[in-house]
């Protein structure tokens, strides 16, 4: 038993493959497959809008306000002007929503990261979320019951002492009768997407490098001027992405406004007056019950709009994200 | 422009847990100090309480006196953001702010202290403070550019620049050469013997042959065990403290017995 037998000579199949290959190629296939889906999901949408829209686009003014009751080409409401109303007062709205949001969130965010105890953080971060979860419907019950009757004061207040701006022109008796405006459903919708932008917003927060924070401490800065030399630049596009979510939500958002709004089509800047202004959601929802077969399509035209609305807002907040991608804080 | 330090009987807590205890030193004007020590042993936060930098973590608290020129830092009238303002830091990792360019790093503190700063006074600062930290010469082309696309030993440069923009009376370094390699090491070194004539400095370091080179006075740090507290061992002249130390503690450590 001394003879020694050398071990046979390895061939390439010895190299060839191992254990866990094959979970490999399948979990490239699947996370592919995944990604791609986005994609055809998105074509499926964009061109399901634009053949369904189209034969309302494609028929004349006259023909059309002729079967589709809603539209009336005689009362300056043809259907390409209706998007233009609708577009503006969804943007109009929207904007409200985002002024007031904006700062709230970040403030609230800000908070959470980097003044608040611990303990309160954690709880705090918690009830954010919590508000992320109610139902919009909910939100436009409790806009239409408590918030439009406490708020109709402050819009009279409004009226009495900014009433030179346009923006805040009572109508002309003067009397505020109705906070079913367009300022209250911007309220709500603020109130609606404060959690989100907050809950993005304190994540970036958090992540700023101890390293940023510390330098400026080091030189003296104080907490505030910590945060606007350290925490802001590093967070800038995480802000902006917290904000374009929020205005994605806003801009969608039907059930709240559709309950608040007293609706109209006009161009008008006056935020305090009802029956000015509706957004394109909101339109939608209202119509769509009562709509024949072309008024179905030409609600789905509004909704092209409001689809094309998103993809630029979207573009946009790229492009604010990557101008000054060089000078960076993620790197 | 330099001040000395007196620290009497200092203990340094986080929470309940007593992290260094009972340090007395002196730390002369115009002189480099330097902190050795095994890892843990507290030379990095007792560096922090000298511009209440350990503040920062919560829970982080002080016992004892840290005068400068006389006056307490902790006094209860101090506010640790002015304290800052006179003791300035640099870190481990080079630090400049990402989405600043060269010249703002270094006016970063200026505009927090004086708002107002003409433009020409603003160049002159900045010129002379990346020369008081050797960079100059290397980036005076670029000073637009952002201070991230500098190499690892210019960003710890354009990093003591900021910190000598605003004219601390004293310079803390919390291992600035441990990221850094040998040459880059080896340019702070000589820029901490240039920044002495004017400056207090205390540095902390890993680098036993770098305290040798680098500094005028020596205070070792040693930790009895884990979730011991931090102790003073010894502390004396460099070129003493490296060939007759007093403590056999010292000697182990700086011999290569153990750390």
């Amino acid at each position: 038993m001394t003879t020694t037998t050398s071990p046979p000579p390895a061939t390439e199949d010895d190299y060839g493959t191992h254990p866990g290959a094959a979970a490999n190629r399948f979990f490239k296939w699947l996370s592919t497959g995944a990604g791609a889906l986005i994609l055809i999901t998105l074509a499926a949408v964009a061109s399901f809008l634009l053949a369904e829209a189209w034969p309302a686009m494609t028929m004349g003014a006259a023909e059309l306000g002729e079967s589709v009751s809603f539209i009336k080409p005689d009362q300056g409401q043809s259907l390409i002007e209706i998007i233009g109303y609708l577009v503006y007062g969804t943007l109009l709205i929207s904007i409200i929503a985002l002024i007031i949001a904006t700062p709230v969130s970040i403030g609230i965010a800000l908070f959470i990261s980097h003044y608040a105890p611990r303990k309160l953080s954690q709880g705090l971060g918690y009830l954010i979320d919590l508000l992320a979860a109610v139902p919009s419907v909910v939100y436009g019950l409790w806009g239409v019951a408590v918030l439009v009757p406490v708020l109709t004061p402050f819009y009279q207040f409004l009226a009495d002492y900014l009433g030179f701006i346009p923006l805040f022109a009572p109508p002309d008796s003067g009397e505020i009768f109705t906070g079913r405006v367009a300022m209250s459903a911007g309220i709500v919708l603020a109130i609606m997407i404060i959690p989100i932008i907050t809950a993005v917003s304190r994540e970036v927060f958090l992540q700023t490098p101890t390293l940023h924070e510390e330098a400026a401490l080091a030189m003296g800065a104080t907490r505030w001027e910590m945060i606007k030399m350290s925490v802001f630049p590093f967070g800038r596009s995480g802000m902006v992405g917290a904000t374009m979510l929020g205005l994605g939500r806003a801009l969608g958002e039907t059930m709240a406004v559709l309950m608040i709004i007293g609706p109209g089509l006009t161009y008008t800047p006056y935020i305090l007056q009802p029956n000015q202004h509706n957004t394109i959601a909101a339109y939608i929802a209202l119509q769509f019950p009562e709509a024949n077969a072309l008024g179905v399509n030409s609600l789905i035209a509004m909704g092209l709009a409001l689809f094309l609305i998103t993809l630029l807002v979207n573009m946009l907040a790229r492009w604010i994200v990557s101008r000054r991608s060089e000078f960076s804080g993620a790197n | 422009m330099s001040k000395r330090i007196d620290i009497n009987n200092l203990n340094v807590y986080y929470g309940s847990f007593l992290a260094v205890e009972d340090v007395s030193l002196a730390i002369e004007p115009k002189s480099v100090t330097a902190f050795i020590g095994p890892s843990g042993c507290g030379k990095s936060t007792f560096l922090r309480t000298l511009n209440r930098m350990h503040e920062v973590i919560p829970g982080a608290r002080v016992e004892g006196e840290v005068l400068m020129d006389g006056v307490d830092l902790y006094g209860s009238d101090v506010d640790p953001v002015t304290v800052r303002r006179h003791v300035g830091m640099v870190f481990q990792r080079p630090n400049p702010f990402p989405t600043m360019s060269i010249s703002e790093n270094v006016l970063a503190g200026v505009k927090l202290n004086n708002k107002r700063i003409s433009r020409s006074d603003a160049e002159d600062l900045v010129e002379s403070s990346l020369k008081g930290a050797n960079l100059w010469e290397e980036v005076k082309d670029r000073l637009d550019k952002p201070g991230s696309s500098l190499s690892g030993g210019q960003q710890q440069r354009l990093c003591i620049a900021r910190a000598i923009a605003i004219k601390p009376d004293v310079l803390l370094m919390d291992e600035p050469c441990s990221a850094l390699d040998p040459i880059s090491t080896l340019a702070i070194e000589d820029l901490i013997q240039d920044l002495k004539e004017q400056y207090t400095i205390v540095i902390v370091t890993h680098n036993m042959q770098q305290a040798a080179r680098v500094s005028d006075r020596t205070a070792f740090f040693n930790i009895a065990g884990t979730g011991k507290p931090g102790k003073l061992i010894e502390m004396n002249d460099t070129p003493t403290m490296f060939s007759t130390p007093v403590e056999k503690a010292t000697e182990d450590y700086i011999s290569g017995r153990f750390g």
